[in-house]
């Protein structure tokens, strides 16, 4: 008969006692664990979201400013399209998906549009280290993922995954809405630009931005009838929000040093505004519960302490030092922690699967590594909470299983 | 002598005074004696027999065991002394009631010694010794009051202490049960050489004493 022996035999004597004591740090523990498994999808469905709005980091000539990319003046500055190849050597870590664009204002007929230069996938298929950098617009896997090694979401919505243009042949060119109304032209249309006829393969729909202004044409068709060799005015980048926050932008500025570097403030902002305000409200409930918690395990294993004062002067009685008291509490207090924290987990996870897809519609899959963490936090819970019953406990007298009830 | 004690005093403060639960007491308790205390209800027995046995901690005094002294102040000190040296046997039997009588032994041999198995052998033997052998996996509440009493009894023997201690033991048992629990502890007291200091109410059991104190007001009125 050891002191664990007397633990186990102690808490299965008192069963009743025990499931109420385990309810409480369970559900506790299965709060934090709902809301978190729930919070880390919903900031990942957020970020997938946030992704399809378009790229977030603009580089830039040193000279431009954001104005001059969107004004797309004769003379706004340029940089070498090589600058593509840096990024994409360089393997950045959060850059999921990068667009070179040369853009300029130029006039038809007595209309001015925006002419841009782009690059379709199969140009960028032809150069293998391209692809490598995520060049071929992929599907975007929630890479703002806050937790490395949990699943990544899917998009539930197929109409949601960005899509790249495949093939832009030479001659080939994609309009704007504005524009097309504007020069009354349709798909399958014609259209001369600086004396260069180009085929309209397709309209593209409204989306009430500076694009429905744009005509979209291959990158070097562009730069050849431009006559800027191989320059661009930018690179459009999709970096990853956690990522940005990490620095990406300063390494970014450390491989191209002559460039201009920002973000498209708002939608970064959002991102990772709602990634903070998720953590926040976890940690929010963490607090309530580690608190309120703590509180009420402390108050059960008072209540024990008390039921179990003739039990505990007996112990001191032949022999037992207050040392093995505090043994005997702290061992309840962390099997308990340990049993309520995989409870907790499991009731947490549960009802995150249950509930999630009814209420937020987005799937929920396990956190493993929640699992863990419950059981550290229901674990401190429980000992915090017992410190004090158990130290008061090491203050009952020997002779105290002598006084009547 | 296996105790001596010196102008012991036990004072407890209450609301309308100090009073003196024990007050100033000397004497010898020689080696292998059976000590009946007898007084009155408040006369300070019990107050001695926990003084004794370590439980309670002393206002004054000295208390010396087998010719040392014994720090009454040191709770720690006082733990060794009990699971070394003294056993107990209280008229509420003191068994924990979620274990059964062989571990309710256990649990006081594990203070010195965690082998489960030996430990487990020893608390057999003494509940053979004791006439429990076919009770061993019983919970107290599943012994009749007689049989939790020798459960106590084999417990306070778990270590071989040399004084044994015991608070009204018989209060709680029947006239027939009580001399079968008397003649138990003088069998100890005759074979073991164990010491014993009996507290009781009780003229009967006073008589199984061959050293006899009577105290009023927490002082010795009679020692013979």
């Amino acid at each position: 008969m050891k002191l664990t022996d007397l633990t186990l035999k102690e808490l299965w004597h008192r069963k009743s006692q025990l499931i109420s004591g385990l309810l409480a740090i369970t559900l506790g523990i299965g709060v934090i664990v709902g809301i978190r498994t729930i919070s880390v999808v919903s900031e990942k469905a957020v970020a997938v979201n946030l992704d399809n709005l378009g790229a977030n980091i603009l580089v830039l000539p040193q000279a431009a400013s954001v104005d001059n990319y969107y004004s797309a003046d004769i003379d706004a500055p340029t940089f070498p399209e090589s600058y593509v190849e840096k990024i994409v050597t360089s393997t950045l870590p959060g850059v999921d998906n990068m667009s070179p664009k040369l853009t300029r204002r130029v006039k038809i007929g007595n209309e001015n549009v925006v002419l841009t230069g782009i690059l379709p996938k199969s140009e960028i298929a032809s150069k293998p280290i391209w692809q490598k950098g995520g060049l071929l617009g992929n599907h975007v896997n929630a890479s703002c993922s806050p937790s490395p090694g949990t699943q990544p979401a899917k998009y539930l919505d197929e109409k949601l995954q960005r899509k790249g243009i495949d093939t832009l042949a030479e001659s080939d060119c994609f309009i704007g809405s504005a524009v097309a109304q504007k020069l009354n032209v349709k798909e399958n249309g014609t259209l001369t630009i600086e004396n260069k006829t180009f085929k309209v393969v397709k309209v593209l729909p409204e989306t009430g931005t500076v694009d429905d202004d744009r005509v979209f044409a291959n990158l070097h068709t562009v730069q050849a009838l431009l006559g800027t060799g191989e320059q661009i005015s930018a690179i459009e980048i999709m970096g990853c929000c956690a990522a940005i926050s990490d620095g990406l932008l300063g390494k970014l500025r450390n491989i191209l040093p002559d460039t201009r570097i920002t973000t498209i403030g708002q939608i970064v902002s959002t991102q990772i505004e709602t990634n903070r305000l998720m953590n926040k409200i976890s940690l929010v409930f963490l607090i309530i519960i580690i608190f309120v918690g703590s509180i009420s395990i402390g108050n059960y294993i008072w209540a024990n302490v008390n039921e179990r004062r003739k039990e505990i002067g007996i112990l001191r009685m032949i022999g037992y030092h207050k040392r093995h008291i505090y043994f005997i509490l702290i061992l309840k207090a962390i099997l308990m922690g340990l049993v309520g924290g995989i409870a907790g987990f499991i009731v947490g996870t549960f009802a995150a699967i249950w509930l999630a897809p009814q209420f937020a519609g987005i799937q929920v899959s396990p956190i493993y590594t929640l699992l863990l963490i419950s059981i550290a936090i229901s674990i401190v819970i429980s000992v915090v909470g017992s410190i004090i019953p158990a130290y008061m406990a090491g203050k009952i007298e020997p002779f105290s299983n002598m006084q009547e009830d | 002598m296996i105790i001596q004690i010196n102008k012991l005093t036990k004072t407890y403060q209450r609301h309308d005074g100090a009073i003196n639960a024990v007050d100033n007491l000397s004497f010898e308790i020689p080696k292998g004696s059976f000590v009946t205390i007898t007084g009155a209800s408040g006369s300070g027995k019990t107050t001695l027999l926990l003084m004794l046995g370590g439980l309670l901690r002393s206002t004054s005094g000295k208390m010396l065991y087998n010719g040392n002294e014994i720090n009454l102040h040191n709770e720690e000190e006082l733990a060794k002394f009990r699971s070394n040296h003294v056993g107990f046997v209280m008229q509420s039997f003191a068994l924990v009631p979620y274990l059964t009588a062989v571990e309710n032994i256990m649990i006081a041999l594990n203070v010195k010694n965690s082998d489960k198995a030996k430990n487990r052998k020893r608390a057999m033997e003494l509940l053979e010794w004791v006439g429990l052998d076919d009770r061993t996996t019983h919970y107290p509440k599943e012994l009749s009051a007689g049989q939790q009493q020798r459960v106590a009894i084999a417990r306070s023997l778990a270590n071989n202490p040399d004084l044994l201690l015991a608070d009204e033991p018989t209060g709680n048992l029947d006239p027939a049960l009580s001399e079968e629990i008397l003649t138990l502890l003088s069998e100890i007291n005759k074979n073991h050489n164990t010491t014993i200091v009996m507290v009781t109410h009780s003229p009967m059991a006073a008589e199984y004493g061959n050293v006899k104190i009577q105290l009023q007001n927490g002082k010795i009125i009679s020692h013979n």
